[in-house]
């Protein structure tokens, strides 16, 4: 690993102040780093992939980590929150989808020192980009090398011209809550619903996975569903092996259930597109009845739809009827 | 290029001892345990988190020392396995730690490279529950990768120790024809069985 200078700051204005220099306003030119658990980060730096001269630590900062309620019932999660805090923390309700999520996050030992910001700006795991010597379109090449090589890992929702899957269980996790993400630079704090942070490969910048810059420091996630305890949610998510792995398909689903109906629904899909991919379709084919075999129709029916647009390349065609039985199965559990 | 970066100081503990050292802001807690304190009990196998033999407990709690700069160590308390054994004297105990003990007697390595990791692992999860089941263990090993044993025996080496913390009869080990651990005490470290 290259040397670099080692910043920590005390609070998040002199966190911001420290970011915020003509060269960090851009991706291309940054040479700071927002350093959190470093778990992602570090491996980065190792493997040359980045080469950062500062690193901003703000994982010492106060009141930056932790869980307070929000509005209405809502929960407020601190941007260095450890992936560890949250595995415990919900064992039914609105927000169970984010303990089980947590738990299927790498180790042990990286969920300790893992925080829930970092989880959500991790980068690809794509095995292309992982490779220093593959110059890729994620790293400012000209082709993406999985399209056309092995794609197995890769996504069928959403690709092009890059084809990596976002590696995130907390983005699908969150989005299903309608989350709202909190954003400071020096100029101040800012609030986006976490659906418009993350970005398609062809929505612009096809090296970023968000919105984010250089110069900006996440502070909260904060979740935004109306009347939390009429949801219920549950994520389920495929792995190779059974622990310390990535998605090869994951389903984070929420329902609002008023007098034994299906009123409203979240439907976020992980590991198969280049974001936490949202099935808006789909999540209104789920309202209704929860009598059996009509909720068993409606779900069939909301897989095809979610999986509706997916183009599988030559090695994972696999994901498709995998999502959608995993959709149809976290269905079932939330409704048993 | 740039200039070397003012190198950090810091404090903190190490199996109970208190160092001070000063290093370069780029060094890893796992470097500065090999490579200036001589722990070369915690082993650097890929150094990028995906093995864990570089496992040590912070604050009682595993984690990768390939993946925590030595800067973010300021002031935490570190296990390494060279303190495993003086930490189980200290608490009382005679011998060696029963999880290293178990390892031991289960041969529940080969080469040895991931035990170290694999016992701390291992140690801390029994400090949080000293009675969990077999998933539970599966699980909390789950990061830490041997290449050797397939994993039975390790998971059967930490099912002893919990066995014998609890005063239970420890289940007879799939590849003995009797039960080895029987007529045992934690320290003979021989077997007792007609195996």
């Amino acid at each position: 690993m290259k040397d670099f200078e080692y910043i920590q700051p005390e609070t998040v204005e002199a966190a911001t102040a420290a970011l915020a220099t003509k060269e960090n306003a851009d991706w291309a030119t940054a040479k700071a780093r927002v350093f959190g658990g470093g778990q992602d980060l570090l491996g980065e730096m190792k493997t040359g992939l980045e080469e950062p001269s500062a690193l901003v630590n703000v994982k010492w900062i106060q009141g930056l980590g932790g869980v307070t309620q929000a509005d209405g019932g809502n929960l407020k999660f601190g941007a260095t929150t450890k992936l560890r805090a949250l595995e415990g923390l919900f064992s039914s309700g609105a927000f169970q989808v984010l303990s089980e999520a947590a738990k299927t996050i790498g180790s042990p030992q990286i969920r300790t020192q893992a925080t829930l910001a970092g989880n959500l700006c991790q980068r690809p795991r794509c095995l292309y980009y992982r490779r220093p010597e593959a110059k890729c379109l994620k790293k400012g090449g000209d082709e993406c090398f999985a399209y056309g090589g092995y794609n197995k890992f890769n996504a069928i929702l959403g690709g092009g011209p890059s084809y990596i899957v976002h590696p995130s269980d907390m983005g699908p996790a969150l989005m299903a809550l309608d989350a709202q993400i909190e954003i400071s630079d020096s100029k101040g704090t800012t609030e986006m619903a976490l659906d418009d942070f993350f970005t398609l490969p062809s929505d612009g910048d096809v090296t970023r996975e968000n919105v984010l810059r250089p110069d900006q420091v996440v502070i909260s996630l904060r979740t935004g569903l109306d009347t939390p305890s009429e949801w219920r949610s549950t994520y389920l998510k495929f792995q190779e092996r059974d622990g310390f792995d990535f998605a090869l398909s994951a389903v984070a689903l929420s329902l609002r259930v008023q007098n034994g109906a299906i009123t409203d629904a979240r439907i976020v899909l992980g590991g198969v597109a280049p974001r936490p991919w949202r099935c808006r379709e789909a999540e209104q084919l789920l309202l209704g009845s929860m009598e059996a075999a009509s909720l068993a129709k409606r779900g069939a029916a909301a897989a095809d739809a979610a999986l509706l647009g997916a183009e599988p390349l030559e090695h994972n065609a696999y994901k498709v009827p995998l999502t959608k039985g995993l959709l149809q199965r976290a269905l079932r559990q939330l409704t048993a | 290029m740039l200039a070397m970066s003012t190198p950090i100081s810091l404090e903190l503990s190490i199996n109970d001892d208190r160092v001070r050292a000063s290093v370069p802001a780029h060094w890893t807690l796992l470097e500065l345990l090999r490579y200036e304190l001589g722990l070369t009990g915690t082993k650097q196998g890929c150094d990028k988190g995906d093995c864990g033999a570089c496992t040590v407990l912070i604050d009682g709690k595993p984690q990768l020392s390939c993946l925590i700069l030595a800067a973010n160590a300021e002031g935490k308390k570190v296990q390494t396995i060279e303190g495993l054994q003086p930490a189980h004297r200290k608490a009382g105990g005679v011998g060696l730690d029963p999880v290293q003990d178990a390892f031991d007697r289960c041969g529940a390595l080969q080469c040895g490279f991931c035990q170290s990791g694999m016992m701390l692992s291992a140690r801390a999860l029994l400090n949080e529950n000293p009675t969990p089941d077999r998933t539970e263990i599966r699980q909390a090993l789950s990061g830490n990768l041997c290449r050797c044993t397939g994993y039975t025996q390790i998971v059967q080496a930490v099912e002893l120790a919990i066995a014998e913390s609890t005063g239970a009869e420890p289940e007879s080990p799939s590849w003995s024809d009797g039960n080895p651990w029987k007529s045992t005490t934690s320290l003979s470290g021989k077997n007792g069985g007609d195996a």
